[in-house]
Protein backbone atom coordinates (compact mmCIF):
# COMPACT_ATOMS: atom_id res chain seq x y z
CA UNK A 1 0.00 0.00 0.00
CA UNK A 2 1.53 3.60 -1.05
CA UNK A 3 1.75 6.21 1.38
CA UNK A 4 0.22 9.24 0.13
CA UNK A 5 0.67 12.70 1.75
CA UNK A 6 -2.15 12.56 3.57
CA UNK A 7 -1.09 10.28 5.73
CA UNK A 8 1.27 12.28 6.32
CA UNK A 9 -0.07 15.52 7.06
CA UNK A 10 -2.75 14.29 9.28
CA UNK A 11 0.04 13.86 11.95
CA UNK A 12 1.09 17.19 11.95
CA UNK A 13 -0.63 18.08 14.54
CA UNK A 14 1.11 15.69 17.07
CA UNK A 15 4.08 16.36 15.77
CA UNK A 16 3.87 20.18 16.20
CA UNK A 17 2.86 19.45 19.84
CA UNK A 18 5.60 17.28 20.48
CA UNK A 19 7.84 19.67 18.88
CA UNK A 20 7.04 22.63 20.71
CA UNK A 21 7.19 20.52 23.87
CA UNK A 22 10.69 19.61 22.97
CA UNK A 23 11.85 23.31 21.59
CA UNK A 24 9.82 25.50 23.55
CA UNK A 25 9.83 27.74 20.33
CA UNK A 26 6.60 27.95 18.29
CA UNK A 27 8.46 29.34 15.53
CA UNK A 28 10.94 26.74 15.56
CA UNK A 29 8.79 23.91 15.99
CA UNK A 30 6.40 24.98 13.10
CA UNK A 31 10.03 25.25 11.09
CA UNK A 32 11.10 21.60 12.25
CA UNK A 33 7.86 20.35 11.53
CA UNK A 34 7.99 21.67 7.74
CA UNK A 35 11.10 20.22 7.46
CA UNK A 36 10.27 16.88 8.76
CA UNK A 37 6.98 16.61 6.76
CA UNK A 38 9.11 17.78 3.32
CA UNK A 39 11.96 15.02 4.46
CA UNK A 40 9.33 12.67 4.74
CA UNK A 41 7.59 13.08 1.49
CA UNK A 42 10.77 13.06 -0.31
CA UNK A 43 11.61 9.18 1.02
CA UNK A 44 7.96 8.16 0.59
CA UNK A 45 9.32 4.96 -1.01
CA UNK A 46 11.74 4.70 2.05
CA UNK A 47 8.98 4.10 4.72
CA UNK A 48 8.88 0.08 4.63
CA UNK A 49 5.67 -0.25 6.77
CA UNK A 50 7.35 -2.19 9.26
CA UNK A 51 6.66 0.28 12.42
CA UNK A 52 3.17 3.11 12.22
CA UNK A 53 3.68 5.99 10.47
CA UNK A 54 3.41 8.04 13.26
CA UNK A 55 6.20 6.53 14.61
CA UNK A 56 8.06 6.48 11.67
CA UNK A 57 7.84 10.76 11.40
CA UNK A 58 8.46 11.04 15.42
CA UNK A 59 11.92 9.36 14.33
CA UNK A 60 12.60 11.81 11.60
CA UNK A 61 11.25 14.83 13.88
CA UNK A 62 13.56 13.72 16.99
CA UNK A 63 16.44 13.78 14.63
CA UNK A 64 15.79 17.14 13.67
CA UNK A 65 14.78 18.56 17.28
CA UNK A 66 18.14 17.48 17.78
CA UNK A 67 19.56 19.68 14.95
CA UNK A 68 17.35 22.62 16.05
CA UNK A 69 18.49 22.23 19.64
CA UNK A 70 22.54 22.51 18.29
CA UNK A 71 21.14 26.02 16.88
CA UNK A 72 19.26 27.51 19.42
CA UNK A 73 21.38 27.09 22.34
CA UNK A 74 24.11 28.94 20.12
CA UNK A 75 21.50 31.62 19.47
CA UNK A 76 21.26 34.55 22.62
CA UNK A 77 17.82 35.56 21.48
CA UNK A 78 16.33 32.43 21.51
CA UNK A 79 17.48 31.23 24.76
CA UNK A 80 17.95 32.95 27.65
CA UNK A 81 21.18 32.08 29.05
CA UNK A 82 21.46 34.19 32.13
CA UNK A 83 18.07 32.97 33.75
CA UNK A 84 18.74 29.42 33.51
CA UNK A 85 22.48 28.62 32.98
CA UNK A 86 23.91 29.79 36.48
CA UNK A 87 23.97 26.85 38.81
CA UNK A 88 21.65 28.60 41.76
CA UNK A 89 19.42 26.29 43.25
CA UNK A 90 17.85 28.30 45.91
CA UNK A 91 14.69 28.86 44.43
CA UNK A 92 14.38 25.27 46.37
CA UNK A 93 15.71 26.17 49.81
CA UNK A 94 12.17 26.79 51.35
CA UNK A 95 11.58 23.35 51.17
CA UNK A 96 14.54 22.15 53.24
CA UNK A 97 15.61 23.55 57.12
CA UNK A 98 18.61 25.48 57.95
CA UNK A 99 20.59 21.72 58.14
CA UNK A 100 19.74 21.25 54.74
CA UNK A 101 16.90 18.45 55.84
CA UNK A 102 13.04 18.50 54.78
CA UNK A 103 11.15 20.45 56.54
CA UNK A 104 7.18 20.21 56.59
CA UNK A 105 6.83 19.87 52.82
CA UNK A 106 9.01 16.40 52.84
CA UNK A 107 7.78 14.48 50.14
CA UNK A 108 4.68 12.25 50.65
CA UNK A 109 3.26 9.31 48.85
CA UNK A 110 1.36 9.32 46.11
CA UNK A 111 -1.54 7.41 45.43
CA UNK A 112 -1.66 5.19 42.65
CA UNK A 113 0.27 7.04 40.44
CA UNK A 114 0.65 4.14 38.05
CA UNK A 115 -3.64 4.99 37.75
CA UNK A 116 -2.97 8.42 36.19
CA UNK A 117 -1.18 7.52 33.66
CA UNK A 118 -4.85 6.44 32.05
CA UNK A 119 -6.03 10.01 32.99
CA UNK A 120 -6.74 12.72 30.45
CA UNK A 121 -6.71 15.55 33.21
CA UNK A 122 -3.65 14.17 34.29
CA UNK A 123 -1.75 14.81 31.27
CA UNK A 124 -3.10 18.12 31.01
CA UNK A 125 -1.67 19.15 34.65
CA UNK A 126 1.71 17.37 33.18
CA UNK A 127 1.73 19.10 29.69
CA UNK A 128 1.40 22.13 31.88
CA UNK A 129 3.64 21.61 35.00
CA UNK A 130 6.12 21.13 32.23
CA UNK A 131 5.42 24.24 30.30
CA UNK A 132 6.03 26.51 33.28
CA UNK A 133 10.16 25.39 33.86
CA UNK A 134 12.48 27.94 31.99
CA UNK A 135 12.94 27.25 28.54
CA UNK A 136 16.45 25.31 28.49
CA UNK A 137 15.68 23.55 31.96
CA UNK A 138 13.22 22.32 30.05
CA UNK A 139 14.97 21.60 27.04
CA UNK A 140 17.49 19.36 28.95
CA UNK A 141 14.79 17.86 30.30
CA UNK A 142 13.25 16.66 26.94
CA UNK A 143 16.39 15.54 25.82
CA UNK A 144 16.89 13.76 28.57
CA UNK A 145 13.88 11.96 29.48
CA UNK A 146 11.74 12.18 26.32
CA UNK A 147 14.14 11.47 23.54
CA UNK A 148 16.11 9.60 26.00
CA UNK A 149 19.84 11.03 25.47
CA UNK A 150 22.80 9.73 27.27
CA UNK A 151 23.87 13.11 30.06
CA UNK A 152 27.31 13.06 27.82
CA UNK A 153 25.66 13.89 24.34
CA UNK A 154 23.38 16.00 26.10
CA UNK A 155 26.14 18.54 27.75
CA UNK A 156 28.09 17.73 24.07
CA UNK A 157 25.60 18.81 21.90
CA UNK A 158 24.71 22.13 23.97
CA UNK A 159 28.74 22.87 24.87
CA UNK A 160 27.32 23.34 28.12
CA UNK A 161 29.38 21.54 31.17
CA UNK A 162 28.47 18.48 32.67
CA UNK A 163 27.90 20.04 36.11
CA UNK A 164 25.86 22.84 34.65
CA UNK A 165 23.92 19.92 32.81
CA UNK A 166 23.30 17.78 36.09
CA UNK A 167 22.14 21.11 37.83
CA UNK A 168 19.61 22.13 35.23
CA UNK A 169 18.03 18.11 35.34
CA UNK A 170 18.11 18.15 39.32
CA UNK A 171 16.43 21.78 38.57
CA UNK A 172 13.75 20.64 36.31
CA UNK A 173 12.99 16.75 38.24
CA UNK A 174 12.29 19.14 41.57
CA UNK A 175 9.95 21.73 39.94
CA UNK A 176 8.13 18.87 37.96
CA UNK A 177 7.74 16.76 41.08
CA UNK A 178 6.35 20.00 43.08
CA UNK A 179 4.28 21.18 40.14
CA UNK A 180 1.93 17.47 39.93
CA UNK A 181 2.71 16.72 44.00
CA UNK A 182 0.79 19.95 44.53
CA UNK A 183 -1.38 20.25 41.31
CA UNK A 184 -2.14 16.30 40.91
CA UNK A 185 -1.54 14.70 43.91
CA UNK A 186 -2.29 17.03 46.35
CA UNK A 187 -5.68 17.95 44.44
CA UNK A 188 -5.00 21.78 44.41
CA UNK A 189 -6.19 23.35 40.98
CA UNK A 190 -3.68 23.90 38.57
CA UNK A 191 -4.83 27.94 37.58
CA UNK A 192 -3.46 28.42 33.56
CA UNK A 193 -0.68 30.85 33.72
CA UNK B 1 28.93 12.54 58.71
CA UNK B 2 25.32 11.73 57.55
CA UNK B 3 24.19 13.47 54.13
CA UNK B 4 21.34 16.27 54.61
CA UNK B 5 18.26 15.59 52.44
CA UNK B 6 19.55 18.34 49.85
CA UNK B 7 22.52 16.54 49.71
CA UNK B 8 20.50 13.05 49.22
CA UNK B 9 18.34 14.91 46.46
CA UNK B 10 20.86 15.89 44.18
CA UNK B 11 22.80 12.73 44.67
CA UNK B 12 19.22 10.61 43.41
CA UNK B 13 18.92 13.09 40.69
CA UNK B 14 22.38 12.37 39.54
CA UNK B 15 21.76 8.86 40.03
CA UNK B 16 19.27 8.64 37.12
CA UNK B 17 21.95 10.63 34.33
CA UNK B 18 24.98 8.24 35.47
CA UNK B 19 26.65 5.85 37.99
CA UNK B 20 27.36 7.08 41.23
CA UNK B 21 30.76 6.13 43.19
CA UNK B 22 30.92 3.36 45.59
CA UNK B 23 31.17 6.54 49.06
CA UNK B 24 28.32 8.00 46.95
CA UNK B 25 25.39 4.76 46.91
CA UNK B 26 26.88 3.88 50.56
CA UNK B 27 25.73 7.42 51.96
CA UNK B 28 22.89 7.32 49.68
CA UNK B 29 21.50 4.27 51.17
CA UNK B 30 22.48 5.10 54.53
CA UNK B 31 20.34 8.03 54.07
CA UNK B 32 17.65 6.50 53.07
CA UNK B 33 17.25 3.65 55.14
CA UNK B 34 16.25 6.31 57.42
CA UNK B 35 14.36 8.88 55.71
CA UNK B 36 11.42 8.47 54.50
CA UNK B 37 10.73 11.51 52.70
CA UNK B 38 13.85 10.58 50.59
CA UNK B 39 12.70 7.30 49.51
CA UNK B 40 9.30 9.39 48.38
CA UNK B 41 11.23 11.33 46.59
CA UNK B 42 13.12 8.65 44.78
CA UNK B 43 9.91 6.99 43.88
CA UNK B 44 8.68 10.18 42.83
CA UNK B 45 11.21 11.39 40.34
CA UNK B 46 11.49 7.56 38.94
CA UNK B 47 7.74 8.03 38.05
CA UNK B 48 8.61 11.50 36.01
CA UNK B 49 10.53 9.44 33.72
CA UNK B 50 8.08 7.05 33.13
CA UNK B 51 5.56 9.55 32.34
CA UNK B 52 7.64 11.47 30.35
CA UNK B 53 9.21 8.52 28.29
CA UNK B 54 4.69 8.47 28.01
CA UNK B 55 4.13 11.52 27.26
CA UNK B 56 4.67 11.87 23.38
CA UNK B 57 2.63 8.86 22.53
CA UNK B 58 -0.15 11.01 24.78
CA UNK B 59 -0.15 13.74 22.45
CA UNK B 60 -3.71 13.70 20.61
CA UNK B 61 -3.37 13.83 16.85
CA UNK B 62 -7.09 15.63 16.84
CA UNK B 63 -6.35 18.31 18.71
ZN1 LIG C 1 16.27 12.74 53.47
Amino acid sequence: MALTFQDIEQHRNYLLRYAIFQLRDETVAEDVVQDTLLAAVEKLEAFAGQSSVKTWLTGILKHKIIDAQRRMVRDPLLLDARTDEDGDLSDFDSLFDTQGHWGSDAPRSWQSPDQSLSDQQFWKVYEECARRMPKRTAMVFAMREMLGQEIDDICKNLDITATNCSVLLYRARMSLRLCLDKHWFGGSPLEKT
Amino acid sequence: MMLSCKEATRLMSMQMDRELSMGERLQLALHLTACAGCRNFRKQIGFLRTVTRKFGDQIDDSK
